[in-house]
């Protein structure tokens, strides 16, 4: 495994017309360490991770993945997105159209991987003989198993997770949690989680406060 | 692999789920090429098989002498002969004869007989030469023998050996067949017999119609052509084989054009359907091509994979339009024949050909417009930014991308500046494109205007107490204008092009009819069979009509074929008794006339078509040269203008007086007789048909000349009619997916009023509501569009193409029926989709991501 971090924020500042979104902001997240950030509404939280994965450029200050420089041009980021990021979305973002192996094989179809992956990835989420099924026949932390599957079925360095169990009940909440965290520690990939919620942080390792003084780290004394 | 993989899953996932949206798609533009390539097969065949029947006539000429007028004196032939650059010459006199014994069954049954000398064609037109009997060798040169091709044989059910009856004005003559010809162009009706038999039997001793000339191997071709146009001077004409397939290409061009202008315009109507179901399709998949996009496909991937699946399906339509368009081209051949019922190419029965290049040129024409239709909704789709798109609620920013008042100003007033230009070689190419820019600023201004209407709405409804479901319905249109302006492109190109026709149509129809009335004054018009021969009535003849005791009045009319230009067809010239002090009275005249006592002693006034305008600059006072007097110094002014809808290449009309003063000629083409009072028409009719030469007279009703050329009117319009059918279908289908598509994209928004509170019932109401709202706003804005149009077909595609006028009629009961089948259609639409819309889904769609 390298030695170097996996990310690495210098200095990084975004606004948006007239408002500071984040302002001199610095991190770096080792390999296979699992953050949750935390924060306010607006305070930057979805922002921070649209830079990361490059879907959108700092005014100012580098980001860097596994030693590389984060290009601001849209089709070389494509392809570093592709290769070292794997997502997950409150709103799961399954295709309809496609069936659950198909969804979970398009990041290996993108990254010219062998696909035999996928069907072992559904299966460790717990849909294995589901294969074949569409999307609409599945409840919603199904959907987000088969999201899961999706982002870590390339072997991705970081994994970014905008709200993964907002649109979820607390059981399959919690279920969705362990499921993330143990995916993401059996591939030895890094994560950041971005959650307004307390339990959800609670399953990283580190939880870090979003402020307009940058991201601090949250005591353990403070930890539920 | 991978990549072709992806895409595949892609494209059959969308195909799959979608399958009504790509369905339609692919029928219209299978329709689209099929009528195009249907209506290129036909005039290709039809001019092919014009050109190859005329160049065979003229065998291995290499330069034709022919005269301004239709024969000249057969001297001209040894002159030409002393020429050490000819080889050979071979003069040919070419006769129209009627067939009487046809004349029950057909209208002007006529067969052309070519009078040959034998040992001259021999060398020019061998495959013209008769093929007598083996024991009747001398036939060839015998004065009642006469030799068929394999088609005129079949035509007349004679076989060698037999006789047939052919007329020449009221003269009729017996012939011997004696046998066929040497090698025929197939299906071409032709006759052939030795030219001194020929000039004796049908009065025509001494002269020809045209020399064929074989110049020697390695003659200066040009330069030969170039002296002996000198030496001859302007009453002869030299042309080469290809001047006459220029004259057959621009006999029937402007028709063929203008259908396959038509034929085109469903082609792009389907490009239009294919852009707005693409742009509801991009809103509908925002979030997955976002997704696609976060997950590491580029621009370019995610752009071409759009493409491809439009272009897939340009692909498919394209194909069964080839195949579509090669079976309708073969039926319509066999059913309304070359000139798909417009009469341009008589008699002719071309076979199709495959014309692999056209093929491949419609086949790429299908692929490149759905990929047009689908480039800004694709390029759209891969430049959004994945983040917001993702979130929902941002489809409606595509929407933005369709707001372009400044564009459709743009277009509408460049459309009015090209209204104003005149045409590219005889084409109303800036006509054409004034249309297409008047439809694309329409639709480009549909979104602004469609807001702008339903916000003052709006606001009229918030001042008064309104119905909720009145106000959700009229809020939706005025705020998402954008979307509510792609179902109303589809009403309005198909209301618009309705509407453009029917007037265009009401106005040409009144106008004929109105026109009609004017140039058949007479009760009753008689004629030769053979219509416009070289001999028609005798003055003989003539005085036995006009003294007939049922006969009041007598005009005739004499009829000759001019070439003004050889690179264009023949204009007619028309003698015939002309009131001189007002010439409104005979002819149909348009504009301002030179008042009798301007026109100069010198000269003699002439009245010339619209036509003539156009294609000769004829103006009013210009003095011009004719070539059919003896006398080429003989000076003409021309004195008028009149509407012509009978001969599109242009006719000249004179005083009778003047031209048998001129010629000599006192012959008659036509009479048009005033039968006295109390006299019935059938007794009349039947007085005449009794003459001497009674068997051999075309006897016609005003009345019925009037329904024969309604009903040829109609013929020629029941193609474009088709075409316009086909092309309103594919819009109306437009309507039908843009509907349904807009229900997939609205299925959120329709959960969340169920959820609050609307019943299924309610939701339906709605959505009928906003269907009938938008439809009788696209019915007003196409009437509106669809005048405009017409405006341009009646004023400028119509003079520029055919250089004839009209005068405009509003056919309102009609129009009314129209709007209210297309408002009818369109509820009916709406109805149907919300009955779809509001099924179990909706809801479900509210809590999940869909």
């Amino acid at each position: 495994m390298s030695h170097l971090p996996v990310l690495e924020l210098s200095d990084i500042n975004k606004s948006y017309s007239d408002r500071k979104v984040l302002s001199g902001l610095s991190y770096s997240l080792s390999a296979g360490e699992y953050v949750a950030i935390m924060g306010d509404s607006g305070v930057g939280k979805s922002t921070l991770l649209n830079l990361i994965a490059g879907l959108d450029s700092p005014d100012s200050g580098e980001i860097r993945i596994e030693g590389k420089y984060l290009p601001v041009e849209d089709e070389a980021a494509t392809s570093l997105r592709r290769k070292y990021l794997g997502f997950i979305f409150q709103a799961f973002h399954v295709l309809p159209h496609l069936t659950l192996l198909q969804n979970v094989s398009l990041p290996l179809l993108l990254n010219h991987l062998p696909l035999d992956r996928a069907s072992i990835m559904l299966a460790s989420v717990g849909l294995q003989g589901r294969e074949r099924d569409f999307p609409h026949q599945l409840s919603g932390g199904e959907l987000q198993r088969v999201a899961i599957a999706r982002a870590l079925v390339h072997r991705p360095r970081l994994i970014l997770a905008d709200e993964p169990t907002g649109n979820l009940d607390q059981d399959t909440s919690r279920e969705i949690l362990q499921l993330i965290r143990s995916e993401i520690k059996a591939n030895q990939a890094s994560a950041i989680i971005v959650t307004h919620s307390r339990p959800a942080a609670e399953t990283a390792d580190k939880i870090l406060l979003l402020n307009r003084h940058g991201l601090a780290p949250v005591s353990l004394e403070n930890r539920q | 692999m991978n990549p072709i993989l992806l895409i595949r899953w892609l494209l059959q996932g969308e195909w799959h789920s979608h399958r009504l949206q790509s369905i339609i798609a692919v029928l219209a533009i299978m329709f689209g090429v099929a009528l195009g390539f249907t209506i290129h097969l036909i005039n290709t065949a039809a001019v092919s098989e014009f050109s190859a029947a005329t160049r065979s006539l003229s065998g291995t000429s290499d330069l034709t002498v022919r005269a301004l007028r239709p024969t000249f004196d057969e001297s001209l032939y040894p002159t030409l002969m002393q020429y050490e650059e000819v080889v050979q010459a071979s003069p040919v006199l070419e006769i129209t004869v009627g067939i009487p014994t046809r004349a029950e069954t057909m209208h002007n049954p006529v067969l052309k007989i070519l009078g040959l000398d034998m040992f001259r064609a021999l060398s020019v037109t061998p495959d013209l030469l008769g093929v007598p009997a083996e024991d009747n060798p001398m036939d060839a040169l015998a004065d009642d023998a006469v030799f068929l091709s394999p088609a005129a044989m079949e035509w007349l059910s004679v076989k060698q050996g037999e006789s047939i009856e052919v007329s020449m004005g009221t003269k009729q003559i017996t012939l011997r067949v004696a046998g066929g010809l040497a090698r025929a162009h197939t299906g071409q009706r032709i006759a052939v017999m030795d030219i001194g038999a020929a000039q004796w039997r049908f009065d025509q001793l001494g002269q020809l119609s045209r020399i064929e000339l074989k110049l020697q191997q390695g003659a200066n071709h040009t330069a030969f052509q170039e002296m002996l146009s000198k030496k001859l001077g302007t009453s002869y004409l030299l042309t080469e084989s290809q001047d006459d397939d220029m004259r057959a290409h621009n006999m029937s061009r402007a028709y063929r054009v203008n259908l396959s202008i038509l034929a085109l315009v469903a082609l792009f109507t389907g490009a239009f359907l294919i852009f707005s179901s693409q742009i509801l399709s991009t809103i509908r998949r925002r979030s997955q091509f976002a997704l696609l996009r976060v997950l590491g496909m580029t621009r370019r991937q995610l752009l071409y994979q759009l493409l491809l699946e439009n272009g897939l399906l340009g692909v498919l339509g394209s194909l069964l339009g080839l195949a579509l368009g090669y079976l309708l081209a073969t039926m319509a051949l066999h059913h309304l024949g070359a000139d798909l019922g417009a009469g341009l190419f008589p008699g002719l029965k071309p076979q199709l050909h495959p014309d692999p290049l056209a093929a491949v040129l419609y086949f790429l024409l299908g692929i490149g417009v759905t990929v047009l239709g689908s480039l800004l909704p694709a390029w759209e789709a891969a430049h959004a930014h994945p983040a917001s798109a993702l979130k929902s609620g941002s489809e409606y920013t595509v929407l933005a991308a369709l707001r372009v008042p400044r564009l459709a100003a743009a277009c509408l007033l460049v459309g009015v500046i090209f209204t104003g230009l005149p045409p590219i070689d005889d084409l109303p190419i800036f006509g054409y494109l004034a249309i297409a820019l008047l439809l694309t600023g329409s639709m480009a201004a549909l979104p602004y205007l469609c807001g702008l209407l339903f916000s003052t709405l709006l606001r009229t409804l918030n001042s008064s107490k309104s119905n909720i479901l009145y106000t959700l319905a009229i809020t939706r249109l005025s705020n998402a204008s954008g979307l509510a302006a792609i179902a109303l492109g589809g009403i309005l190109v198909s209301f618009s092009l309705m509407v453009a026709m029917a007037i265009m149509v009401t106005s040409f129809r009144i106008s004929v009819n109105n026109w009609l009335a004017q140039v058949l004054p007479a009760d009753l018009y008689l004629h030769p069979i053979t219509h416009q021969d070289t001999r028609g009535f005798t003055p003989d003849e003539q005085q036995i009509i006009t003294t007939h005791p049922d006969i009041a009045r007598t005009d005739f009319i004499r009829s000759i074929p001019l070439t003004l230009d050889p690179a264009r067809p023949d204009v007619t010239l028309l003698a015939r008794p002309i009131n001189q002090d007002d010439p409104g009275l005979t002819l149909p005249l348009t504009k301002n006339i030179l008042p009798s006592d301007d026109i100069p002693p010198d000269t003699i006034p002439i009245w010339v078509s619209e036509a003539m305008v156009d294609l000769y600059g004829f103006k009013i006072g210009k003095r011009i040269t004719l070539p059919f007097t003896t006398d080429p110094e003989q000076t003409f002014i021309i004195a008028g203008i009149w509407r012509d809808y009978g001969r599109i290449f242009g006719a000249i009309q004179m005083q009778l007086s003047d031209y048998r003063r001129l010629t000599g000629d006192n012959h008659a083409s036509d009479a048009a007789l005033w039968i006295k009072p109390g006299i019935t028409i059938h007794t009349a009719v039947s007085a005449l048909k009794a003459l001497p030469f009674g068997d051999v007279l075309e006897i016609m009703e005003t009345g019925q000349i009037r329904a024969v050329a309604l009903k040829q009117f109609d013929r020629s319009f029941a193609v474009t009619y088709l075409l316009e059918l086909v092309a309103i279908g594919v819009g109306l289908m437009g309507v039908a997916a843009s509907f349904s598509a807009q229900m997939l994209t609205r299925i959120r928004e329709l959960g969340m009023l169920r959820h609050i509170g609307l019943s299924k019932q309610q939701i339906r109401h709605m959505l009928t509501l906003e269907g009938g709202l938008l439809a009788g706003f696209g019915v007003a804005t196409g009437f509106i569009l669809g005048t405009g149009i017409s405006l341009i077909l009646i004023f400028i595609i119509n003079p520029q193409s055919f250089h004839w006028t009209m005068q405009l009629h509003m056919p309102w009961t009609w129009l009314l029926l129209m709007a209210l089948a297309v408002l009818g259609a369109a509820v009916l639409t709406a109805h149907a989709t919300s009955r779809r819309a509001v099924s179990g889904n909706v809801i479900r769609a509210v809590r999940e991501d869909s």
